[in-house]
């Protein structure tokens, strides 16, 4: 298969990407939308975040894209002050666990938010994000 | 030499394939009868399998086994930090262990005891009477930047490594998890890495043998208290190691006719969890924990109180603290007050790491839980030195898979 026919978008997720191919590759799509979007089964209704192209509750495959709830509460946080290698040009920077009511969401949080201001409890939004250099991901920020 | 008589053992008791009983299936028990541990090491001056003999050679000798003594073998180790692709056919062949069968297994940092429940397995079937599981890991020829990378791709590589993962930062997420739910402090946590470097420094296998005080922590400008990943800071975090475990599984009946001092593997449980952290209910323990605590204690016939001797997955201090909390030697929230009150000291009401846990022996991956199980063989044997806890008759192993996606519990026990 020539190089071309490969779908893999996915490889500009985040400041360094692990995967090239998987079936979720629109989610990439929505991102460059500004749109931070999970699956959801049309057979059993059930509801992912990561996206999932499959359903281990039903075991069929037929997904549809559904947008997150527009804001939820910080569970949990860390402050990374050492990085593996690949993110050493981030530092610091803090990533975050986001509960959204049916689903949980694992991400960054806004790097201009100071790290006395993250509260656990606090009420967030999930963005999507362009980085420099023009891979895609999101982030946390605080929802008023 | 091969021994073509393997499997059909003519000698006292039952004739051919020894340890299977179909008429009333297999009820005998199933002990360990060698233990070994190399030093664990910063860097080790030698290959993987050199490392491996290390450990194999005081088993062998601990056992008062040969080769042909050895049914099979299985090897464990974390593959991301191996260039050896296959170690389990090199192993087999530096131990001098072909034609036996041998095989690889790996569950991240708990990879060798996921090997011992195997190897029990494979000894209750009846399909081995021996086997002998051994754990390495050899983490020194890459740095530590390269291997925290490749220890966070041991968690969801697809929807996390992409935000800059690593083991202390997933680690710490469940110490901000503990610390807002019950009020735990750094404090408490640096208490329990002073108590590990106590222990440390009487364990000569251990890598960082030097004793802490409580002052230690209290100077901002020594590296020990650098932050690392909010709340951990340095104490709070294992070190990379190069070290190896080796650990000789057998029927009851070979046991006893090997002579030596078996100590009984009583409850085997395993569990596992989420790999991504949005699969998980609560950041303030591990759910995979509890449930292979569950499972152990069942299979035991015992509850915690019973367990003399504790050795838990301490690769950061607040795993140790919820391993307390997991376990059911504290109720939900109060396992600080066991390390408040010191009652995990080895004079205390459960001693846990008293060979200085992962925190001051270090932690090659795939060795780690082989060298737990070895602390307390030799704490039930009454062989643990200056370590001994008194009259130790029943022991606990928790030995952890990245943030608790993989959790083993193995009860051991003198009789």
């Amino acid at each position: 298969m020539a190089e071309r026919d490969i779908d893999n978008r996915f490889s500009r997720f985040g400041t360094v990407s692990f995967t090239g191919l998987t079936r979720v590759n629109d989610f990439i799509d929505y991102l460059q939308c500004g749109k931070v979007m999970g699956t959801r089964c049309r057979t059993c209704g059930a509801r992912y975040f990561p996206p999932r192209a499959d359903c281990c509750k039903s075991l069929d495959s037929d997904m549809e894209w559904i947008d997150l709830p527009g804001s939820g509460t910080l569970l949990t946080y860390s402050t990374l002050s050492y990085a593996p290698a690949g993110f050493g040009e981030d530092l610091p920077y803090t990533i975050a666990v986001v509960d959204f009511g049916s689903l949980k969401v694992f991400g960054r949080m806004d790097r201009s938010l100071p790290a006395e201001r993250i509260t656990i409890g606090m009420r967030l939004k999930v963005v999507a994000l362009k980085l420099p250099g023009g891979n895609l991901s999101y982030e946390f920020r605080v929802s008023i | 030499m091969c021994n073509f008589n393997r499997g059909f053992r003519l000698g006292p008791g039952k004739p051919g394939f020894s340890a299977i009983d179909a008429r009333n299936g297999n009820m005998d028990k199933v002990g360990i009868i060698g233990v070994g541990q190399s030093k664990f090491v910063r860097a080790f001056n030698g290959s993987i399998r050199e490392l491996a003999f290390e450990a194999f050679r005081e088993a062998m000798k601990d056992a008062n086994t040969t080769t042909n003594d050895i049914d099979a073998t299985i090897v464990c180790s974390a593959p991301e930090y191996d260039k050896q692709r296959s170690p389990s056919g090199v192993l087999a062949e530096y131990f001098g262990l072909n034609p036996q069968p041998t095989c690889y297994v790996e569950s991240l940092c708990s990879s060798s005891t996921t090997g011992l429940r195997l190897a029990y397995s494979l000894v209750k079937s009846g399909l081995h009477d021996v086997v002998l599981v051994a754990g390495f890991q050899k983490m020194s020829e890459i740095t530590s930047a390269e291997s925290q990378e490749r220890m966070g791709r041991g968690a969801d590589i697809q929807w996390e490594a992409p935000f800059g993962t690593m083991m202390p930062a997933y680690y710490a997420m469940f110490a901000r998890g503990h610390m807002a739910k019950y009020g735990t402090t750094s404090a408490d946590l640096a208490q329990i890495r002073l108590k590990s470097s106590l222990y440390g420094a009487l364990n000569e296998k251990a890598m960082i043998r030097k004793p802490l005080s409580p002052e230690d922590f209290e100077d901002p400008a020594k590296q020990l208290n650098n932050p690392i990943s909010s709340p951990l800071r340095m104490r709070d975090c294992c070190a990379n190691a190069d070290g190896a475990s080796c650990i000789i599984v057998a029927s009851e009946e070979r046991a006893k006719a090997l002579g030596g001092k078996p100590v009984w593997i009583r409850g085997i449980g395993s569990a596992t969890a989420s790999v991504n952290l949005v699969g998980r209910d609560h950041f303030h323990g591990l759910t995979a924990a509890e449930e292979a605590a569950r499972k152990a204690y069942k299979m035991a016939g015992i509850g915690p109180s019973d367990v003399d001797v504790a050795e838990v997955h301490d690769c950061f201090t607040i795993a140790e603290l919820m391993a307390y909390e997991n376990l059911g030697f504290a109720k939900p929230g109060e396992g600080v007050e066991l390390i408040r009150a010191k009652e995990t000291y080895k004079e205390g009401k459960i001693p846990v790491n008293v060979d200085g846990g992962l925190l001051s022996k270090g932690h090659p991956i795939g060795a780690t839980g082989g060298s737990q199980v070895r602390t307390i063989v030799l704490q039930l044997r009454g062989e643990a030195g200056p370590m001994q806890v008194k009259d130790a008759s029943i022991g606990l192993v928790h030995n952890i898979g990245g943030v608790g996606i993989y959790a083993n519990v193995i009860i051991l026990g003198r009789e």
